[in-house]
């Protein structure tokens, strides 16, 4: 991926190292039997060789999840059938290399042609494509890397499971802090059996100056599974995260229920960016992956910020709500939003801004494309407290329709309960027009380049507000994710 | 060869005729004009050529550069060196000028094999063009025709004719709702792009646009046919005497 070119040496150089951290090397091969229970969740938990008050939290989520079988979601616009979570397995050992595509060869080819389109280079599309390669090529060695660099800052980047045995104060302090394990089903799911994820803390002051990404640190191939990632930003600090990658992520396990947690303190700022580009399934939809996550950020201090940029453009099915609580006065929170759908994929995606502190700000900037026999949602919630003394919101929900057979919904919820409150919705559906896609062909734009020309001026305002050059993959990722959706 | 033959074109748009045998032939170098009135076929013949759906051709043929047009994508007619600078430019929110202009020339140059601009290349050639045209820089930041006024519009018609340098330019109309200065910058970068390379056709209801430009040929349409070719000294009957001069029946469009 061309954003990570010079990231990607470092990875070369620090492949020569030994492999010398990570949770693999910890635990014996071995998996759980399928299936869910309490011994499940200590399996996990001692695999991890986790502290008991960490084990505890797991089971007391696995107790609640068990007696609320009948509380998972249906209020989503999404249709799917019933997943037998007893059928799955929640802890299995990395593959065998044996059992690994030996090289590119034995690649899909139709996997390699989008990397191709991507720009990937050989060796990061071996690395995605799981080809067993002798380097160590992995996220782990290169996170020790930048961990130097990052440690003289005194800034934590490491998987959340080294976090648990590092810094147990931090995990313990804020873990459930944000997303309690009784939030939601599938919170409460993630909480039980989480495998691991990404632990950040930034220390007062300190501006993290690198952009930090997990593309780095996906280490074994259940990570994606049931992530869990918690980021704190302590006073004066800032960070920005990427998660995710523009390249078609496979997975064999096709429930994904990740939580994500942000805090940030007085004058903070985080700003988390993600690129979901998951396996959608076939063209009828056979297959994909359901992503079901629930990321929130508490902006406790006052002038703090969050900022989720988000592009979806992967799943069969996403439910995903990326919540700002706007708790110290002065914060600001915002959500910038490209929901692409295509074939038969179903997104029911938005935000939830909460207003708690006064003169509180958020912004809400959602772009979403249906195309094929999609269908694409925005669901979002602005909420004002009675606290919330000159609370401000703007919302912009735009819909792009490219074909007869898709649809495009927008279900706004506002509940003001401070008169001071000033809250704006705009929302507009429109098409591709064929007056547009004429233009561009008589200027000698082919119509799939023009769709993706029309549809990344659609989305510009979203892409502007990720790092600039996650920015270039995105748009290139928009242009692949529309293939075939005309003519 | 001439660069252009259209031979007995009929067309029909939702089921009803509206070109009912049109025989043109254009050589390399020359400018036509094709004045008529509303509703004798001057736009559906320049979508026609351009390959827009919707038109159906149901006889004759034409031929662009001894290739049968007919058989090419509107795409590949306009890597072919096509190009047909729109009445009613259309609007791409987002897309910044520049790089719609970008995307479009490098497509060209993709297809005839030439190495494609790199930004600053491309950079470097539009503000020549932009000079000679005299046209502000700010336009290639400004989205696609969004917010633009009429001049505007057309001035960024005539600035992609520039850069594209196709073999074959028909403007639609380009002189409508302009006033004398924009009329004057669109006559001269018309002008300027005059070759012996290249044929244009120019669509015009206006004598004073065809003042400025001096076309070789002069041809009128009504009711889907060539009723007259000739001329300067058809535009200045026309003037004098409008359509009845000519005997012919203006119809007023629906």
């Amino acid at each position: 991926m061309t954003s990570q070119t010079e990231s990607a040496r470092a990875i070369e150089e620090a492949t020569d190292g030994t492999y010398k951290y990570g949770f693999v090397t910890d635990i014996e091969a071995g998996s759980a039997p399928p299936g869910l229970n309490e011994d499940t969740v200590r399996f996990i938990s001692a695999k991890k060789n986790e502290p008991e008050w960490l084990l505890e939290w797991r089971l007391r989520a696995f107790r609640l999840w068990e007696k609320s079988q009948d509380t998972e979601p249906g209020w989503a616009k999404v249709k799917y059938p019933d997943i037998d979570f007893q059928a799955a397995c929640y802890y299995s050992a990395p593959k065998s290399r044996e059992d690994a595509p030996q090289s590119l060869d034995e690649v899909d080819p139709e996997l390699l042609k989008t990397y191709e389109k991507l720009g990937i280079p050989l060796r990061e599309q071996e690395m995605l494509a799981g080809v067993a390669i002798d380097a160590v090529f992995d996220s782990v060695s290169v996170a020790t890397t930048f961990k130097d660099k990052l440690g003289e800052l005194g800034i934590i980047f490491c998987p959340i499971s080294e976090a648990v045995q590092e810094h147990p104060e931090l995990v313990k302090k804020y873990l459930g802090s944000v997303v309690p394990y009784s939030d939601n089903y599938y919170a409460t799911l993630n909480s039980a059996v989480f495998t691991d994820g990404s632990f950040v803390y930034v220390p007062k002051g300190v501006r993290c100056p690198m952009e930090l990404s997990t593309y780095f640190r996906i280490n074994a191939a259940n990570t994606g599974q049931f992530e869990r990632t918690l980021i704190i930003a302590d006073a004066g600090s800032y960070v920005s995260y990427l998660e995710g990658c523009t390249a078609p992520m496979r997975d064999e396990n096709q429930l994904h229920a990740a939580v994500v947690e942000l805090v940030v303190f007085d004058d903070a700022e985080i700003k988390y960016s993600t690129v979901q580009n998951w396996y959608p399934g076939d063209a009828d939809g056979v297959g994909g992956i359901y992503n079901f996550v629930t990321k929130r950020g508490a902006c406790r201090g006052k002038d703090s910020k969050i900022s989720w940029t988000q592009v979806e453009t992967g799943s069969a099915v996403t439910w995903k709500y990326p919540s700002c609580i706007l708790q110290g006065d002065g914060s600001v929170g915002e959500f910038y939003s490209i929901a692409i759908t295509n074939n038969m994929q179903q997104a029911d995606t938005g935000t939830k801004m909460i207003h708690i502190g006064k003169n509180t700000k958020s912004r809400i900037v959602a772009k979403g494309i249906a195309a094929g026999r999609s269908d694409s949602t925005y669901r979002g919630l602005v909420r004002v407290q009675p606290g919330a003394e000159g609370a401000r919101n703007h919302t912009q929900c735009d819909s792009l329709l490219i074909g007869p057979e898709c649809g495009a919904h927008t279900v706004p919820y506002i509940e003001s309960r401070n008169p001071s409150a000033r809250l704006e919705h705009e929302a507009t559906t429109s098409k591709i027009s064929e007056d547009q896609l004429f233009y561009c062909r008589q200027r000698g734009i082919g119509e799939e380049d023009a769709v993706a020309l029309i549809v990344n001026g659609f989305c510009r305002e979203v892409l502007q507000e990720l790092p600039m050059e996650f920015a270039v993959e995105a748009q290139k990722l928009v242009a692949i994710s529309l293939e075939g959706s005309v003519g | 060869m001439p660069m252009l033959k259209i031979s007995n074109l009929h067309v029909n748009v939702d089921d009803k005729a509206i070109l009912n045998g049109i025989d043109l032939s254009i050589d390399a170098g020359e400018v036509h004009a094709i004045m008529g009135p509303n509703g004798s076929g001057k736009s559906t013949l320049s979508y026609v050529l351009a390959g827009r759906d919707g038109y159906t051709v149901t006889d004759g043929t034409i031929q662009f550069q001894g290739k049968d047009l007919l058989a090419l994508e509107p795409e590949e007619r306009a890597c072919e060196g096509m190009f047909l600078a729109f009445q009613y430019p259309v609007e791409i929110p987002g897309v910044p000028s520049g790089t719609f202009l970008k995307t479009a020339v490098n497509a060209i140059r993709k297809y005839r094999g030439e190495k494609q601009y790199d930004a600053m290349e491309f950079l470097t050639l539009v503000k020549e063009k932009q000079a000679e045209l005299g046209i502000s820089p700010a336009m290639m930041r400004r989205a696609l025709n969004v917010g633009f006024s009429g001049g505007e519009k057309k001035r960024n018609e005539v600035l992609q004719m520039a850069l594209l340098e196709p073999r074959l330019a028909i403007l639609d109309e380009t002189d409508s709702g302009l006033d004398i200065d924009a009329l004057k910058t669109v006559a001269e970068g018309v002008n300027k792009m005059r070759s012996p390379h290249r044929a244009m056709i120019v669509i015009t209801h206006y004598q004073r646009l065809l003042e400025y430009i001096a076309p070789d040929r002069v041809h009128v349409l009504s009711q889907g046919k060539i009723a007259h070719s000739g001329g300067m000294e058809l535009v200045e009957t026309l003037e004098s005497d409008g359509y009845a001069g000519l005997g012919i029946e203006s119809v007023q469009a629906e």
